[in-house]
């Protein structure tokens, strides 16, 4: 046994790669699989450093392909198990992310999104929105978190892994180059000294007694011959997912009531649609805020009432709508008119959310 | 009252016949594999993962735990459930397009890492499952759906030498054969040892199985042994390639500082 990884709680000061590493101890994972690729590296290098301390183990693996099906593997054999990546690397990851998707297998996937298409930046984007919530082959049956703070990526991270081993979806952190590099303050603690009750994982394979003499084998396939097999499969993973998304979706508002505009952006850059609402509301100007911290599955009633109830949204991004098109087929049917900031691969400021909103209601 | 051949103990007696085509030699394969299980007593240990592919079809085979994962993602997927649990027997079951072109990656990087994996890469020189398309192991000359006039090997190249490879870039501890559905008592001894192998910890185990495929080749009984037997043994010796010797300590002790960001 070993000790505790944070004995109640403490105050630090780190940046969101390290902040990852030392969630995922607190939430107890197991094993780490992990390939090299910026900007999510420093979750390796510190989960490398701190890992043994704790009888935890990592692996770097030759591709993301790879990194991402031993973490399936991992999940399997019944641990908790993770990996890290962003960009080029979430493109390869989305192959292993569709088998976890079929065999609902509880795998944790934390991205730190690049600037794209292709190699793009190292730096930062919001435009692995569409990916990482609907990629690969198949319905897009995984939570998402967009987190905007180094406490967020704390306690999301931990969220994380519950949620993935409660409900058997893949679970993805979805933080960005800005987060991961830059260091907050923030409090680190034991999830158990405030009640968070953590999952427990369970082995798919390898499980007590023999196959066959003391229970049936357990046997996985992602393959099926018959159309209609797989129908009936996917018919009940979707119920489960759509039974869930009420208990998993997560939203924020503010001033949206007496709004004349409502700002709407994800992640980081809701830090700089708050403050501009802060600001611009201390001027008297009526405006309010609305976030999706899930982006998959999305606060979907909460969407469809904000655009039925406003005349006007504005939606801004690091990306050129990848967000705004969630929101457009969230909000179907509703009458509000969709304005929108979009600067793809480069940060947002509260000055320019605010000049557009002055430009807006001129 | 007919005489049935036994069917090995780890055998899922309920899900036979199996699903392979009449002559296919991955019966013949999965029957040795049975075999060693058994003798090694092993089948509440071990996990099984079969790759896509004609292989993917061996998914409810046995009675032991099982996997089917993605063309070529077999390698990963085991040395993944291995790291997690080193106490499985993790063995892998990939066909020569999975190991040697679409999962190349995997099969050359878990065994230079030397994963504690048991990987059985049958070889029947094309695709099957997709219906006869040249393949990495494809022999000069033959003719497959993608090389209607034969394989030239000016443009595509020589057959690959799966297990020649694994062994130049293995590490002593690691073991390699290749075998044949033609010879099956060491077909079954060859898989029991890359098992052995994997249980006492020495390192990377891989066996390629020389097999048949008359449904592609388009050959009757008497031209599908022949080509196993005298055709594919021109490109590919049959035998051991590499066996264990001692293990030598592995990697370089270094001693960094650990930074920790001031907390723990």
């Amino acid at each position: 046994m070993t000790d505790k990884v944070i004995e109640q709680e403490k105050r630090a000061f780190l940046t969101g790669n390290e902040v990852v590493a030392w969630a995922a101890l607190a939430a107890e994972a197991d094993i780490m699989y992990g390939y090299p690729i910026t900007p999510q590296n420093e979750i390796m290098h510190y989960w490398t450093r701190l890992a043994p301390r704790y009888n935890k183990t990592f692996l770097q693996t030759e591709d993301e392909l790879s990194a991402g099906f031993t973490t399936v593997g991992g999940v399997l054999a019944g641990r908790k198990a993770f990996t890290a990546t962003a960009g080029p690397g979430n493109t390869l990851m989305q192959e292993p992310i569709s088998m976890a998707e079929m065999l609902r297998l509880p795998i944790v996937v934390v991205i730190q999104q690049r600037g794209g298409p292709s190699t793009a930046t190292v730096i930062y984007s919001q435009q692995e929105v569409t990916m990482t919530t609907i990629g690969g082959n198949g319905e897009g049956m995984r939570v998402v978190y967009s987190t905007s703070s180094h406490q967020e990526l704390f306690d999301y991270t931990i969220k994380a892994f519950n949620v993935a081993w409660k409900y058997r979806f893949p679970t993805f952190v979805l933080g960005d180059g800005y987060q991961a590099k830059m260091r907050e303050p923030l409090t680190l603690y034991d999830p158990e000294s405030r009640g968070i009750e953590l999952i427990k994982p369970e082995p798919y394979v390898g499980k007590e007694g023999t196959p066959g003499l003391d229970r049936p084998p357990a046997q996985y396939r992602n393959t099926y011959s018959m159309e209609e097999e797989l129908y009936e499969k996917l018919t009940d993973y979707m119920k489960d997912y759509n039974d869930m998304a009420p208990a998993v979706a997560e939203y924020q508002e503010s001033n949206v009531e007496d709004a004349e505009l409502v700002i709407i952006g994800h992640g980081i850059v809701f830090r700089a649609v708050k403050a501009a609402v802060d600001n611009l509301r201390e001027r008297g100007i009526k405006v309010g805020y609305f976030r999706p911290v899930t982006l998959r599955p999305l606060p979907v009633p909460q969407i469809k009432e904000l655009f039925s109830s406003k005349k006007k949204v504005l939606v801004v991004e690091s990306a050129f709508g990848q967000l705004a098109r969630l929101l457009k087929e969230a909000a179907y049917g509703s009458t509000a008119e969709m304005l929108t900031l979009f600067k793809p691969g480069v940060g947002i400021t509260s000055e320019e959310v605010e000049a557009e909103v002055e430009k807006i209601l001129a | 009252m007919s005489v049935q051949p036994t069917m090995p103990k780890s055998w899922r007696v309920d899900t036979k016949p199996h699903k392979f085509c009449p002559g296919c030699g991955h019966g013949l394969v999965l029957k040795a594999l049975g075999q060693a299980i058994d003798e090694l007593d092993i089948q509440d240990r071990v996990v099984f993962g079969c790759d896509i592919g004609c292989s993917l079809l061996a998914w409810d085979f046995f009675n032991v735990d099982t996997v089917q994962t993605h063309h070529g993602r077999t390698n990963p997927v085991m040395t993944g459930i291995k790291r997690a649990n080193p106490d499985l027997i993790c063995i892998g079951y990939m066909g020569d397009g999975g190991g040697y072109a679409i999962g190349s990656q995997h099969l050359v990087n878990a065994a230079t890492r030397n994963e504690r994996i048991t990987a059985i890469l049958v070889n029947n020189a094309q695709y099957g499952m997709t219906g006869g398309q040249m393949a990495p192991t494809t022999l000069p000359g033959m003719k497959t759906e993608t090389t209607p006039y034969g394989r030239d090997v000016d443009s595509t190249g020589y057959p690959c030498q799966g297990p020649e490879m694994v062994a130049a870039i293995t590490r002593e501890g690691a073991y390699v054969a290749r075998a044949s559905v033609a010879r099956p008592v060491p077909l079954k001894n060859y898989i029991k040892r890359a098992i052995e192998n994997q249980m006492s910890g020495n390192g990377f185990s891989f066996v390629e199985c020389l097999s048949t495929c008359p449904t592609n080749w388009r050959t009757n009984n008497v031209e599908t042994i022949n080509f196993v037997e005298k055709e594919m043994t021109k490109y590919y010796n049959v035998g051991e390639i590499k066996v264990p010797d001692p293990k030598e300590p592995l990697g370089i002790k270094t001693s960094i500082k650990v930074p920790t960001g001031g907390i723990g």
